[in-house]
């Protein structure tokens, strides 16, 4: 493989060009089984009565495959690019960047398997069972090998900050993944196995790692990713180091208590409830220092934001990402979370992190890697990343008001009470009232999903084309 | 919670917090060697860091956080099982282990849980009570709430909310969940042993047959008992089957009507509750049933039950 002018030839980017495919390609798949269980909440009949199609099953492979698959596979073509450039020397350990590639692939290719034929730990974003928890626990092993080892190699000075938010995520995803998914097996050539943990100590541990999946997965490692590409694709120095400081390990030291808001009101001690939700509290601050360090970046790049469609995507990306990082503070207030609990709410909460943000500073990232990585100076259609802009952002506006009006609706529904005490609406009601907000958001999720596709004909066609041919557009 | 584990939790997340104050006061003053709002010196392929000052009001906004945090810590429990806060506060009896117990503590209970069911005890406590009491304090007989369409109202949500998960939002039931509109009944439906059965909850046991009959003899009872209800069947299997019968007679009575005592079911109507199929019949015959009705009396309280007990009752009384 020839190279572009603008990589120096002794970077390893075959692996960064491989993940950054793959990322495209099980981003569709992910999205698709998304599409496909929002549109069973619409019509059951759509599982055909075939126990793999069955939402249970589904639902655990579209979360797996958007976070592990898409999402993990972004961070590791992001982290081995960035790492790199800006460390100025090629990745360290020859062939094990390689092995990471290859190892991840097989750890998703046996959940794509696994899940939908019924093998599940049930614990939630950790359901696949013991032997593949032990294969992600070695492959983890070696790309921090990679990534660390190329951090003590490199020919800078210092490390750039968007390495430490990289290799806070994966130092804390290794230790998340090895206490969650302790289990004894049945037995050894049996899937099953049994978890450590029992009873409120077992909620605890698994939202100990529910929640900083989502603190260190999705959000500290696409911190990584927005502090190399927003001030690369803007053209403009990061806008305060020290703000960059202090965000970062304030974010990082109390993200990890923050667990327990998802068990208000339930067994876990009232102690740890009050700690979870004082520290998601704070934890509001220091995630919105990224936002700002982020957005001000652009400060007197403005202009380039009517012109360059890659660059909005970063910046709406950065809109999301603070408008979710306040309401997941306020949903962990206890009289919040009373309303908002067990709702749509949290439903569209999520997606507007993993969409909003996760999803479209992915997107962007991508869209600024690709032509670098394949040897030419812009992708085929700038028109093509405008359309796909658009498609992104109706698809979770749509997506997000309809589980914000649907969960309102729900928990207020499920508290109402008549003048003599009976609860007003059962169950069902609340359910046969959700329907036209499901439609709503399967209309949305479609529309994201076919932005993705746009995507993937773009990236084709800027692979396709002869090295080299396709010259930077004018912009606007 | 033992003195060791207070210390540790509390120990740890006030360096995190404290630390976060800390730096956040380090990280206000410039004391770095470059002047404010300049490059600081190092480049990262490219790209540079500004030194800019921290937003003011993102640090005060971050003090607000820091010093809200230290006030709910100790307004509420944080840090330990041991101590309540200033406020005394507590979302349950979290250390309650048993039904008694928990009635126990329900009296003295000062939880958010018991204060909550005191308030809804005073509001809505007076309306229960006038629909399901006499003047004079005793239970109205259930034939008379039954009559009463505002009490019947009430009975029929709490039915919804609690009962039509297996009975149907119409009571009519389904496979395995008895049909409670149409007058006939496994345990009778006399008021008050619809109360009992909805207070204490019932267990129907039919056994399993197959070891004991063989297959042939699951096909003759079978056979026999869709003879029962008035179905066209091969005389000389049923017969066979009726031979048998006697052992099913000790529950389903000699002529098989059924006998409310043990909750089994009249044989001779046309009322199934597993699916009256030659198929559903062998399999109920061979491999036995297990129905379960919960108890519902430490759940939803006799007064409750009164009401509901009520509203069944009135669904057959109305034909």
């Amino acid at each position: 493989m020839t190279t572009a002018t603008n990589i120096q030839p002794d970077y390893n980017m075959k692996v960064v060009r491989q993940f950054t495919l793959t990322t495209i390609l099980w981003g569709i798949v992910g999205m698709s089984v998304g599409v496909l269980i929002a549109a069973q909440l619409i019509w059951p009949a759509l599982n055909f009565d075939t126990p793999w199609l069955t939402y249970s099953r589904l639902r655990p492979l579209h979360t797996n495959a958007v976070i592990f698959a898409f999402g993990t596979s972004a961070l590791m073509a992001t982290s081995f690019y960035v790492v790199q450039r800006t460390c100025q020397t090629k990745l360290f350990g020859g062939p094990l960047a390689s092995i990471v590639f290859w190892g991840w692939q097989l750890i998703i290719l046996s959940a794509v398997i696994t899940l939908p034929l019924g093998y599940t730990t049930s614990k939630e974003y950790a359901e696949l069972e013991w032997p593949i928890d032990l294969l992600i626990t070695a492959v983890w092993v070696v790309y921090a090998i990679v990534f660390f080892g190329t951090l003590t190699i490199r020919k800078t000075s210092h490390i750039y900050v968007a390495n430490w938010f990289f290799g806070a995520f994966i130092l804390t995803v290794a230790v998340l993944h090895i206490v969650n998914s302790l289990a004894i097996p049945l037995s050894m050539s049996s899937m099953k196995s049994y978890s450590i943990y029992s009873g409120a100590v077992d909620a605890m541990v698994q939202w100990w790692y529910g929640h900083n999946a989502v603190g260190f997965l999705l959000t500290a490692g696409f911190l990584g990713m927005m502090y190399y590409f927003v001030p690369k694709q803007a053209n403009r120095p990061v806008y305060s180091y020290r703000l960059s400081i202090i965000h970062f390990w304030a974010l990082i030291a109390v993200y990890i208590w923050a667990g327990p808001h998802h068990l208000h009101y339930t067994a876990l001690p009232d102690w740890a409830q009050s700690l979870g939700m004082v520290m998601s509290i704070i934890l509001f601050v220091p995630s919105w220092g990224g936002m700002i360090n982020g957005i001000m970046t652009l400060s007197g790049a403005w202009h380039k934001l009517r012109t360059d469609p890659i660059l909005r995507f970063l910046v709406v990306s950065l809109s999301f990402y603070g408008m979710s990082t306040f309401e997941g503070p306020m949903m962990a207030i206890k009289t919040v979370n009373a309303l908002s609990h067990y709702t749509d709410w949290t439903v569209g909460h999520v997606h507007s992190g993993a969409l909003g943000w996760v999803a479209m500073v992915t997107i962007g990232s991508l869209y600024h890697l690709v032509p670098r990585l394949f040897g030419q100076k812009g992708m085929y259609s700038v028109a093509l990343i405008n359309l796909h802009f658009w498609l992104a952002t109706i698809g979770t506006v749509l997506y997000i008001v309809a589980m914000w009006i649907s969960g309102v609706m729900q928990g207020l529904m499920w508290r109402a009470v008549n003048a003599d005490g009976t609860l007003t609406y059962t169950f069902v009601e609340s359910l046969e009232k959700s329907y036209p907000f499901y439609t709503i958001r399967l209309v949305g999720g479609i529309i994201f999903l076919s932005g993705m596709f746009v995507m993937a004909y773009n990236t084709y066609k800027t692979i396709a084309a002869k090295e080299g041919s396709i010259k930077p557009q004018e912009l606007g | 919670m033992s003195i060791f584990w207070t210390i540790w939790i509390t120990t740890i997340s006030l360096i995190v917090i404290i630390g976060c104050a800390v730096l956040l006061k380090l990280a206000s003053k410039n004391s770095t060697n470059v002047k404010e709002g300049d490059p600081m010196p190092h480049t990262f392929d490219g790209i540079q860091e500004l030194n800019n000052p921290l937003p003011k009001w993102w640090v005060g906004l971050f003090w607000f956080s820091i010093f809200t945090a230290l006030i709910y810590s100790v307004a509420f429990p944080a840090y330990t099982a041991n101590w309540n806060g200033f406020l005394n506060w507590s979302s349950s009896e979290q250390s309650v282990k048993s039904q008694a117990e928990s009635d126990e503590v329900a009296k003295t209970s000062n939880s958010q849980y018991q204060r909550e069911m005191n308030a809804a005890e005073e509001k809505y406590g007076a309306v229960f009570k006038k629909l399901a009491y006499t003047e004079s304090g005793d239970y109205k007989d259930i034939e008379v709430i039954a009559k009463d369409t505002e009490a019947v109202k009430v009975g029929q949500r709490l039915f919804l909310q609690n009962c039509a998960q297996c009975h149907g939002s119409d009571a009519r039931g389904g496979n395995g969940f008895p049909n409670l509109s149409d007058n006939d009944w496994l345990y009778g439906g006399e008021a008050l042993t619809i109360k009992e059965t909805i207070m204490k909850g019932r267990h129907g046991v039919m056994p399993a047959w197959k070891d004991i009959l063989g297959e042939q003899g699951v096909k003759e009872v079978s056979t026999y008992v869709l003879q029962l209800s008035g179905r066209r069947v091969n005389s000389i299997e049923a017969q066979a089957g009726k031979d048998r019968f006697v052992m099913c007679a000790a529950c389903h009575g000699p002529e098989g009507k059924g006998m409310h005592e043990f909750g089994a079911p009249n044989l001779t109507d046309k009322v199934w509750l597993y699916g009256g199929s030659r198929k559903a019949v062998e399999d109920t015959v061979r491999n036995g049933r297990n129905g379960v009705m919960p108890a519902w009396g430490d759940i939803l309280g006799e007064d409750k039950v009164q009401l509901l007990a009520a509203f069944v009752y009135s669904l057959s009384q109305e034909k």
